[in-house]
């Protein structure tokens, strides 16, 4: 029965693999079909290795025959965003200073997927860096929303989301620092999850704010979200943030689960008030869940009003600190004769772009001793705050429901010059990236000219199986079945 | 105006891990340029560090010798700034939390323990190098440094001389020998060393105008530039004129200072906690196992060996340089010889002879050895020349000194004809000398003793010339 719910879903094809019903090199040619066809257009994607996908497919294939052992993702066509080291395939962060660069080594979050039978198609847009909050700010290419070329897939993993609702893969990883999962799978139409800081290991992930990194699988359903994190997660020894936990087990199926749960709503901000097409979905969505046995209740997080100011202000100096790297030294292109400091200026100059300048400039600015105020001392004392009082609240409710995002998808070029319009973008999210806490993103419902509205729900710490049950529950009784109108979409069904 | 002194010193410790702080790459000196590197040592996008658990262990050991505060959790910090070896584009050290506070480096002067006391202990990482090379514009930079763990162990101000700062140096060099936490090799840079240096009026509480003195990479180095640095001050002040507060190097071949050419700008390094390592929580008992584990720290040795073995001051802080040496030099006395020939004969005969003092312990003549021929020297048997010559064979073949004596007839010759012999034949070689030492130039007794040693072939004993060749001018 859940087959038939998810009729697209990675879970769905990998047991039609298992099965035989379908080979894996079938499943991959048909993403590097639909990439071909939709992707000049889309502009997901960075860079596509269909030779080696194939290879990888046919291993899959070939293991089948012999009656071995496959992984669990055995076949899975899979993306990634371009700031996880891949081997065999550049990892840009969609910058100029990263341009053709390729690690010398793999991410542990991709090397475990791909140890489980995943098959890498090849790496997806984002903002510059991740930062960004449309993928507007890649130095790369454009990519458009599969619902409407003239509005955003969001962002930072902009060209992930827009992957997996094209249906150009089957699942695909992003990373999200302050909502770079959860708000453009909001404006996909798709599942973003945000694991709890420390699941799955960072170690290949190119660093933006290192404290509240993490990579988190974006996909068509809640199960296939469980189903990824549960194969990347766990220690690893060489992120030393990572956690020696065993990976959260897939939700259960049932509508049991939600009975008795206590639910805070928290439907407002003063900062980013949601439209009225949000607001109406929330309140549709918490019906939903009452009708499944949850009780709803309106909170208010005073904390929230710091915290976009505390997320931007130490992201921007973890940033500051984690762009040094690209000195000119190795990476960029390479400075003229002269002295170093000199070839720092013109390489930085010229290899990064508007957004990431900006927060470099923020960043190193709130450390400098010379402004004074000691700001980022002040932001880490907000944060602190802030993870406490979610620490409190988290003693009265099990879940916190919220907008993933203010609205649905804005068009292209809205904020292009005020970047803080950009920003207020991420205030439903950056709070659960403040305090570590697993948090999840899924469509709730359709806002204006039919695009998708995308609801949170943010668990306490370490609560991502909790967390991924209440959504698979939500997601079965309130199924998102729709898919962009895009040539071809019904048709990937073999 | 008399003026003080007060001498800051940082200390840099590279620990003896065989792998970095925060990667496994091999940590030996002189590899090929950037053949021990790897991701995270040199910076790649996505590298993250994991922490060395022995880099931990040999600080904690170092901050305990020390008698630091050692803290149970300390946390590492960013410092950024913009270098051409420094591959992250910043270094991770220690700075709000570090690993220790407190403690003293400790010396022994005029009889006694004598603590300098320190600010701070901690944890960080070494940076890579930068080499230049004659005719070429750019300057390479080599990564095999990079992540290399070191301690920095930051003194107080002391009111000290010159001479007794660098031998505050000497005295964390021997320390770190002893505990096995780092080989102390200044040459390549396995111990460093940055002074700063002010004066004040005597009597003053308030610190002058400091400079900062770099390349300091000899304890002689580290003591010429502090004096001439101190001269330098002093002449300034005694003119009227106001020390500038700079970096200066030291240039060895001039044998003074020289204002840094660096661009000295107000340092911004924009700290801040690394959030990629975790708070560094020591294991429970931790601290107490350091301190248990502490074999007797060498001031205390040097003290002890002092006062048990009445050896001279300067004798006792050579001997226990290397603690090998200091076993070596007890476990000579406890096979019975006299500690007072000991010592000598260790630092004159035996140090010269090991390429390195921490070999003591495998010298091919053991600690007993040395004993059974200090004895036979003792009583007359062998003279110092044929000690010597017993000893040099001992080194060759490993056999016992007697045992060679015998062999070689290398034993003392005692009176007898022979040499009365040997006296007369000297003085008839030369009757010049012979005449004017009867006539009472006592000067050339020397002169004869010595002719007679080298007819005896080095086996006669001093004393016994002389009463042979007293008889033979009273005759």
């Amino acid at each position: 029965m859940r087959q038939d719910q998810h009729p697209m879903d990675a879970t769905a094809r990998i047991r039609q693999i298992r099965r035989r019903e379908l080979s894996a090199r079938e499943l991959v040619q048909v993403s590097l079909q639909r990439i071909r066809s939709l992707d000049p257009q889309l502009g997901a994607f960075l860079s596509v290795d269909p030779e080696g996908a194939l290879a990888a497919a046919d291993e899959v294939d070939r293991r089948l025959d012999r009656g071995e052992e496959v992984g669990p993702l055995a076949g899975m066509p899979l993306a990634v965003k371009d700031n996880l080291a891949t081997p065999g395939l550049p990892t840009t962060c969609a910058s100029r200073m990263l341009q053709g660069w390729c690690a010398p080594y793999e991410a542990t979050a991709v090397a475990r997927l791909r140890a489980a039978g995943a098959v890498l198609l090849g790496k997806t847009n984002m903002d510059e860096f991740a930062m960004g909050s449309s993928t507007e700010w890649s130095a790369l290419g454009v990519t458009r929303n599969p619902w409407d070329p003239t509005r955003v897939p969001g962002g930072s993993s902009g060209g992930s989301a827009a992957a997996v609702a094209a249906g150009l893969c089957a699942a695909a990883l992003g990373s999200d620092t302050g909502g770079s999962v959860r708000q453009p799978a909001a404006y996909c139409g798709v599942v973003g999850l945000r694991p709890s800081y420390g699941r799955v290991s960072r170690h290949g992930l190119v660093a933006f704010a290192s404290s509240m990194d993490q990579v988190g699988p974006v996909t068509r359903s809640v199960r296939d979200a469980a189903l990824l994190l549960s194969v990347m997660a766990g220690r690893d020894p060489r992120d030393s943030t990572s956690l020696d936990l065993s990976p959260p087990a897939a939700p259960e199926e049932g509508r049991g689960l939600a009975r008795g749960l206590r639910l805070g709503l928290l439907a407002d901000s003063a900062e980013a008030a949601p439209s009225a097409e949000m607001s109406a979905a929330l309140t549709r969505a918490a019906g939903t869940l009452e009708q499944l046995g949850c009780r709803v209740e309106p909170v208010q997080l005073p904390g929230m009003d710091m915290a976009l100011s505390s997320y931007y202000l130490l992201g921007a100096a973890e940033a500051s600190s984690n762009l040094s790297r690209y000195d000119g030294a190795r990476y960029g292109s390479p400075a003229g004769a002269g002295p170093f400091l000199d070839g720092v200026r013109e390489v930085r100059g010229g290899g990064f772009g508007p957004e990431v300048k900006r927060r470099i400039l923020l960043g190193a600015h709130a450390l400098s001793a010379g402004a004074g105020r000691d700001l980022h001392g002040r932001a880490m004392a907000a944060r602190a705050l802030l993870t406490a009082e979610l620490r409190d609240m988290f003693e009265r409710f099990d879940l916190l429901l919220s907008p993933t995002a203010p609205d649905i998808a804005f068009v292209a070029g809205a904020h292009r010059d005020a970047p803080l319009g950009m920003y207020l973008n991420d205030t439903y999210t950056v709070a659960a990236s403040l305090a570590g806490l697993p948090a999840i993103s899924l469509p709730c419902g359709q806002g204006a000219q039919g695009l998708p509205l995308g609801m949170q729900l943010t668990a306490p710490r370490l609560a991502d199986e909790a967390l991924l049950a209440l959504a698979a529950a939500y997601e079965q009784a309130a199924p998102f079945p729709t898919l962009p109108d895009l040539a071809g979409q019904q048709e990937v069904r073999p | 105006m008399t003026w003080e002194t007060v001498i800051g010193l940082e200390m840099h410790v590279q620990l003896a891990t065989s792998s970095k702080i925060f990667c496994a790459c091999a940590t030996r000196f002189g590899a090929a340029p950037n053949s021990q590197i790897c991701p995270v040592c040199s910076g790649l996008p996505g590298a993250l560090p994991s922490l060395n658990r022995r880099a931990v262990e040999l600080a904690v050991r170092l901050a305990t010798a020390l008698g630091c505060r050692v803290h149970s959790r300390s946390g590492f910090a960013r410092k950024g700034y913009f270098y051409p070896d420094l591959p992250r584009g910043y270094q991770i050290t220690q700075f709000r939390h570090p690993l220790a506070e407190g403690g003293a480096i400790t010396l022994v002067k005029d009889r006694e323990l004598l603590g300098l006391p320190l600010e701070r202990v901690h944890l960080e990482e070494d940076a890579g190098k930068s080499v230049r090379r004659p005719g070429d514009e750019r300057a390479l930079v080599d990564l095999n440094r990079a992540g290399v763990p070191l301690v920095e162990v930051v003194g107080r101000p002391w009111v000290v001389s010159p001479a007794l700062a660098a031998r505050a140096l000497r005295a964390l060099r021997r320390l770190v020998r002893t505990l096995g936490v780092s080989d102390g090799n200044l040459e390549q840079g396995s111990l460093r060393c940055d002074a700063n240096i002010s004066l004040r009026p005597r009597g003053s509480e308030a610190l002058g105008h400091k400079v900062e003195l770099k390349n300091l990479n000899s304890f002689r180095f580290v003591e010429r530039a502090l004096r001439h640095e101190q001269e330098r001050q002093v002449r300034l002040l005694q003119a009227g004129r106001t020390v500038a507060q700079e970096t200066r190097l030291w240039d060895p071949r001039a044998g003074q200072t020289a204002p840094s050419r660096r661009k000295e700008e107000a340092p911004e390094y924009r700290y801040f906690p690394e959030p990629d390592l975790p708070t560094l929580a020591l294991p429970s008992g931790a601290r107490d196992r350091a301190l248990a584990s502490l074999p007797e720290l060498p001031a205390a040795r040097e003290l002890r060996m002092i006062r048990d073995h009445d050896l001279r001051p300067d004798d006792a802080h050579a001997l226990t340089a290397a603690p090998e040496v200091a076993a070596y030099f007890e476990q000579a006395v406890a096979a019975g010889a006299p500690a007072l020939r000991v010592a000598p004969w260790i630092l004159n005969e035996l140090l010269p002879r090991l390429e390195d003092p921490g070999r003591a312990g495998e010298a091919p003549v053991a600690p007993a050895g040395l004993a059974e021929l200090l004895a036979l020297l003792a009583d007359g048997r062998l003279t110092t020349p044929l000690a010597r010559r017993v000893w040099a064979r001992m080194w060759e073949t490993g056999e016992g000194a007697a045992h060679i004596a015998r062999a070689e007839d290398l034993f003392a010759a005692r009176g007898g004809d022979a040499l009365a012999a040997q006296v007369c034949q000297a003085l008839a070689a030369a009757p010049k000398q012979a005449a004017e030492l009867r006539a009472g130039k006592q000067k050339l007794l020397g002169f004869f003793i010595g002719e007679v040693m080298k007819l005896s072939g080095g086996k006669a004993e001093p004393r016994e010339i002389r009463r042979l060749l007293r008889e033979e001018l009273e005759r």
